[in-house]
């Protein structure tokens, strides 16, 4: 899974950077890796519910202490952590060609599958 | 970045890309082996640069370049070659025939045909099934000779002479690099499909060795249906094979117990189920049945592996249209074994005995003989009729009958209980 944090309040991202990144999925879709993926939408739409010091509780956003935020997701059926990464370079040069100022990063996390569960011999 | 860094790089580089560059240089060589051959040359000069050089920005196209220029190299002997056989008066047939000038504009023009191309080719019905396997994962899933060769459990050699052997075969054929048309179109994208499915079922339930499940395997063949129904997007058996296997492999953590061992769809804990690959199965079966493909093969064994999936508890789940399903299926492809599967659904919808019934007339079918299912199916339809100790016997015929441990375990397991259920003779 990847994950893309970055800081609160960048605005909207550039039409060439959207059009970069579609066309990116869309070779990832073309070449079986890409399964699931999704941009979220603003924390100031977003709720936490947290439990803290015994209490469950829900705080409507925004959340101004928030220094970076997950903007999306993607899920990867992929061979090799490795070949993960080499996704989320190629992700991060779009930012970086498409998006001058931008700062952000994206954060490459296995999903355990069922051979993470070794059978107790 | 290390050495080691590097060469991790450009293995994922490498499984990224192979196939596009196989697929577009196969095209201006006219012959798939060549074609590997140039690109495994490409690799071999990153391996040796991109560790001082750095990996270049786009690596894809560097590799694409280093072999095209491989590929004129070749072209140029070739042709020289030829020249020179033409002097000595005898003639070379030789398949190179495009002029280096078009090189750069083909290779960029239609990789995606390309691609489905090389599918096509690997899965020519002039090679064994086996070798259209090991040469389908070879240039299509990007997979070194050893990987092959441990997810088969043979010996590295052996998976490289049949690869050496299937690219000549396809060499002395004069396979042509093209896509298939007309009537011959659906006979060779069924081998294709077959193929996929023969990897995904190797990984599934692996015929040999002591696990049950190769996961690398099924993430192969899914990975291969994936970018298969991309490159054919209006052939619906495509999507009924995809929508088949992103079910089956939904389920593929619940199926196996904390000691490896098998657990059975119906005693499985669905909650395990991965929701994400069911969604994906259900949307590729939509996508089948909107091209008006529900009763082809695929989809059909997808429609059935459906209904499991939307069934929260094992009690849910449609036996009726599971039979409706199979009577479809066996239709289309009459075997003893969809009828084995089918007498399991009869016998969940109306009752064990109903199942008994269509499985006796299986139990004389020669091609079942030594197929494990047929006692074991047998023994649990006697089993549930409260017939013990003749549902002990199938199961242990059972047991002596599969290859895999685990499930000989399992089968050996219900013997046991059977054994332990009976009343015990009475001793005077």
């Amino acid at each position: 899974m990847m994950l893309v944090k970055h800081a609160q309040d960048q605005g909207q991202p550039p039409k060439e950077l959207m059009e970069a990144i579609a066309k990116l999925s869309e070779e990832a879709v073309k070449s079986g890796t890409l399964v699931g993926s999704g941009g979220l939408s603003p924390m100031a739409t977003s709720t936490r519910v947290r439990l803290s010091h015994g209490q469950v509780a829900a705080l409507d956003g925004p959340f101004s202490e928030a220094k970076e935020v997950v903007g999306g997701f993607a899920i990867f059926d992929l061979k090799s952590k490795q070949e993960a990464v080499e996704g989320a370079l190629r992700f991060m040069e779009l930012h970086r060609k498409h998006w001058p100022g931008w700062e952000g990063e994206t954060e490459v996390r296995q999903i355990f599958g069922p051979e993470d569960f070794p059978p107790h011999k | 970045m290390t050495a080691t860094d590097t060469h991790r790089a450009i293995d994922a580089v490498w499984r990224i890309e192979s196939a596009r560059i196989i697929a577009g240089l196969a095209r201006i060589v006219r012959d798939v082996g060549l074609a590997e051959e140039l690109a495994q040359d490409a690799l071999v000069a990153a391996l040796e640069q991109w560790p001082n050089s750095g990996i270049p920005d786009n690596p894809g196209a560097w590799l694409m370049a280093a072999a095209k220029h491989r590929a004129i190299d070749r072209l140029r002997r070739s042709k020289l070659l030829e020249r020179k056989h033409g002097e000595i008066g005898r003639e070379l047939q030789t398949r190179q025939e495009m002029a280096v000038a078009d090189f750069d504009t083909a290779i960029d023009n239609d990789i995606e045909d390309d691609l489905l191309r090389l599918v096509f080719t690997a899965c020519h019905p002039v090679l064994s099934s086996e070798a259209r396997v090991a040469l389908t994962l070879r240039l299509l899933g990007g997979l070194t000779t050893d990987e092959i060769a441990r997810a088969f459990l043979v010996p590295e050699p052996t998976i490289a002479q049949r690869i050496v052997r299937a690219k000549r075969t396809l060499a002395d054929a004069r396979v042509p690099f093209e896509l298939p048309r007309g009537s011959d179109r659906a006979a060779r994208l069924s081998s294709v499909l077959e193929v996929i499915y023969l990897v995904f079922n190797e990984g599934y339930t692996a015929t040999a060795g002591g696990d049950w499940i190769r996961p690398a395997l099924c993430e192969d063949a899914l990975r291969l249906g994936r970018i298969l129904a991309e490159l054919a997007t209006n052939e619906p058996e495509v999507h009924g094979l995809v929508a088949l296997m992103e079910i089956q492999a939904s389920r593929s953590t619940a199926r196996v117990g904390p000691s490896g061992e098998p657990i059975l769809l119906l005693e499985q804990d669905r909650s395990r189920w991965d929701q994400l690959l069911i969604r994906r199965g259900l949307a590729a079966l939509e996508r089948a049945e909107k091209l008006g493909g529900d009763r082809g093969p695929y989809a059909l064994q997808a429609a059935i592996a459906a209904c499991h999936a939307r069934a929260h508890t094992p009690e849910q789940t449609d036996w009726a249209r599971i039979v409706a399903l199979y009577e479809a299926l066996a239709q289309l492809t009459p075997s003893p074994i969809i009828e084995l599967n089918r007498a399991v659904a009869l016998a969940m919808a109306f009752g064990p005995a109903a199942g008994l019934e269509l499985i006796d007339t299986l139990a004389s079918e020669p091609s079942l003989k030594s197929y494990h299912l047929l006692p074991s199916v047998r023994g649990d339809f006697l089993f549930k009729l409260g017939h013990l100790a003749e549902a002990q016997v199938e199961f242990e015929r059972a047991a002596s009958l599969t290859r895999n441990a685990r499930e000989r375990e399992l089968l050996l397991g219900r013997a046991q209980a059977c054994a332990e259920a009976q009343p015990r003779p009475r001793l005077h």
